[in-house]
């Protein structure tokens, strides 16, 4: 436990982390399980996601969409299978964000927009030393890539929740992110704010930024997004959203759940024990 | 009115009270802070709790003398204790948190009632005896005092990011245990610094009321840790003067001003208390 703290004091001293093979993909997960007290939270998940690649995570809750995030980012370790990114450990790289679910914030700390943006920059500043003025560039850099320069005052809380969205967003371009990891980002936004995220999102995949999201919206996923990850535990099916979409998969990730119509188009509805009846396609 | 605020400043041990206060109130906030964006209330509470059955075995073994160090030794230890504990035990941390400050403290009345002068120790352990405050205990609060505020200085930033976003403070690789650690350490520095001054029952009450006064005020962490310092030294001296013209014990007079303090400001702000 406690060489691991040394060492990743070590990378942070000479900031120096595992480099970026260009040949290799970013992310590649090898069998990977999860275990939560008895409980299997992830199980046998092996995936490849190549540079500038959009993913979008579909799946009911406590399907382990989280936790898959999380064991991506180095933050849980798996108990069997392995993590790769760019062919090495998640411990070993810093190019990894994590955005959290809003409802897991804590929106009446004490800071402002800025200062949430430069956390992402802890890292790159090092300890016992003051953000620079480079830092302080890229900071607002990133807050005019995602339009919020003139808030970048405010508190926290004063921000709309498509605003909260995009400052995690310009927190992760701080931190020089290179996969973005979003856990539901979408949920609570008003269409405006979700196109808002996308067009943000667009204009990262320019920068070969690779992106999984976790979302319950299917018609996002299948606009939006370059593949498809069904989960429940277990990778129900990853490809194209036409593949990923049917009735019988939907059935087998969100079990009694999904309803399928039958009209003009064949047409299948995914109702989630948390939300309102959810998109159909 | 000059004549009220100078009659007690003839005597020594007024000003070392003074100044011991001040050094309480500055240092207690800054860590505060923490305590109360954190919820971490409790934990201070317990801390404070547990030094109890450290300073008794110092106080049996070698008198008044090396309390301090004693008291010092105790917090760090049970600090970690309690750290490595919650993290460990399978149950809520706050119920694994109140067993231990609760054993710990029962430990300490046990070995302080094996003196003579069992009653008079207790109470001054319980709620400190800051008129009493020597010249060389003033140097070594001043001394870890400013210690710990160096210390928060330093590492400003992570403990910010640790605070608001631990997930976001492991995913930069930073030693996010380490530094977690170093934050329960030097909220003990600064409970071991308030000894004297509050004692162990009112210890919360520098920890929590004057940063929670200040969180209703701002909005900005800075702020909030200059303006909670301000509002506990001054809590600490109008409690000082009140004690000495009203005769009550130093501790509860600070205590008191300071939450007369945070229902003034929460009255006029009507913000609301969570």
């Amino acid at each position: 436990m406690w060489k691991r703290e040394l060492h990743r004091t070590e990378h942070l001293l000479r900031r120096s982390y595992a480099p970026h093979h260009p040949d290799t993909p970013i992310l590649r997960l090898e069998s990977v399980s999860v275990q939560y007290e008895n409980r299997a939270a992830l199980v046998d998940i092996s995936l490849d996601v190549r540079t500038g690649e959009r993913l979008a995570v579909i799946g009911p809750n406590g399907a382990g969409k989280s936790t898959l995030f999380k064991v991506i980012a180095g933050v849980i370790p798996p108990h069997a299978g392995a993590v790769h990114i760019y062919g090495s450990d998640p411990e070993a790289h810093v190019c990894i964000a994590y955005l959290p679910q809003r409802s897991h914030v804590d929106w009446d700390f004490p800071v402002t927009v800025a200062d949430v943006v430069m956390m992402g920059r802890t890292g790159q500043i090092g300890l016992l030393r003051r953000p620079r003025t480079a830092d302080w560039e890229k900071v607002y850099a990133a807050l005019e890539v995602v339009n919020l320069r003139e808030l970048a005052g405010r508190q926290i809380r004063q921000l709309s929740g498509g605003q909260q969205q995009r400052m995690f967003i310009a927190r992760a371009l701080a931190q020089e992110a290179q996969l973005m990891l979003m856990d539901e980002p979408l949920t609570g936004l008003d269409a405006a704010s979700q196109e808002e995220v996308f067009r943000v999102l667009d204009a990262l995949r320019e920068q070969k930024v690779t992106v999984l999201m976790a979302l319950h919206d299917l018609k996002i996923a299948a606009e939006r997004f370059d593949r498809i990850m069904l989960l429940n535990r277990r990778v129900i099916h990853l490809g194209a959203a036409a593949e990923v979409f049917t009735a019988e998969r939907l059935l087998e990730a969100y079990g009694g759940r999904v309803h399928v119509l039958h009209g003009e188009q064949r047409t299948l509805a995914v109702s989630d024990t948390c939300c309102a009846p959810e998109e159909t396609v | 009115m000059s004549a009220f605020l100078l009659e007690p400043l003839q005597y020594a041990f007024m000003w070392r009270g003074l100044l011991a206060v001040v050094i309480v109130g500055v240092v207690c906030a800054v860590v505060g802070a923490y305590v109360v964006l954190r919820g971490m209330a409790f934990f201070g509470d317990a801390l404070a709790h547990s030094i109890l059955p450290g300073m008794a075995v110092g106080y049996l073994l070698n008198g008044s003398e090396a309390l301090f160090w004693w008291a010092l030794g105790t917090a760090v230890l049970a600090a970690l204790g309690i750290e490595s504990i919650t993290r460990r035990a399978r149950m809520r941390e706050d119920t694994a948190i109140g067993i231990i400050f609760a054993g710990m403290f029962a430990l300490g009345i046990a070995l302080i009632s094996t003196t003579r002068t069992y009653s008079v120790d207790l109470t001054h352990f319980l709620f400190g005896n800051v008129l009493g405050v020597q010249p060389d205990d003033l140097w070594l609060s001043a001394a870890f005092g400013a210690l710990v505020l160096l210390a928060v200085a330093a590492f400003y930033k992570e403990f910010l990011l640790l605070s608001f976003d631990p997930v976001l403070a492991i995913t930069l690789r930073i030693p996010v245990r380490l530094l977690e650690n170093l934050l329960l350490v030097l909220i003990a520095v600064a409970i071991v610094v308030a000894l004297q001054t509050v004692g162990v029952a009112l210890m919360l009450a520098m920890l929590v009321t004057p940063a929670a006064t200040a969180y209703l005020l701002t909005r900005r962490l800075p702020v909030m840790m200059a303006l909670g310092a301000a509002l506990a030294a001054l809590a600490g001296i109008i409690g000082l003067y009140l004690s000495y013209y009203a005769g009550v014990p130093s501790g509860a007079a600070i205590v008191l001003t300071s939450t007369f303090f945070f229902a003034l400001v929460w009255g006029i702000h009507g913000r609301g208390l969570v």
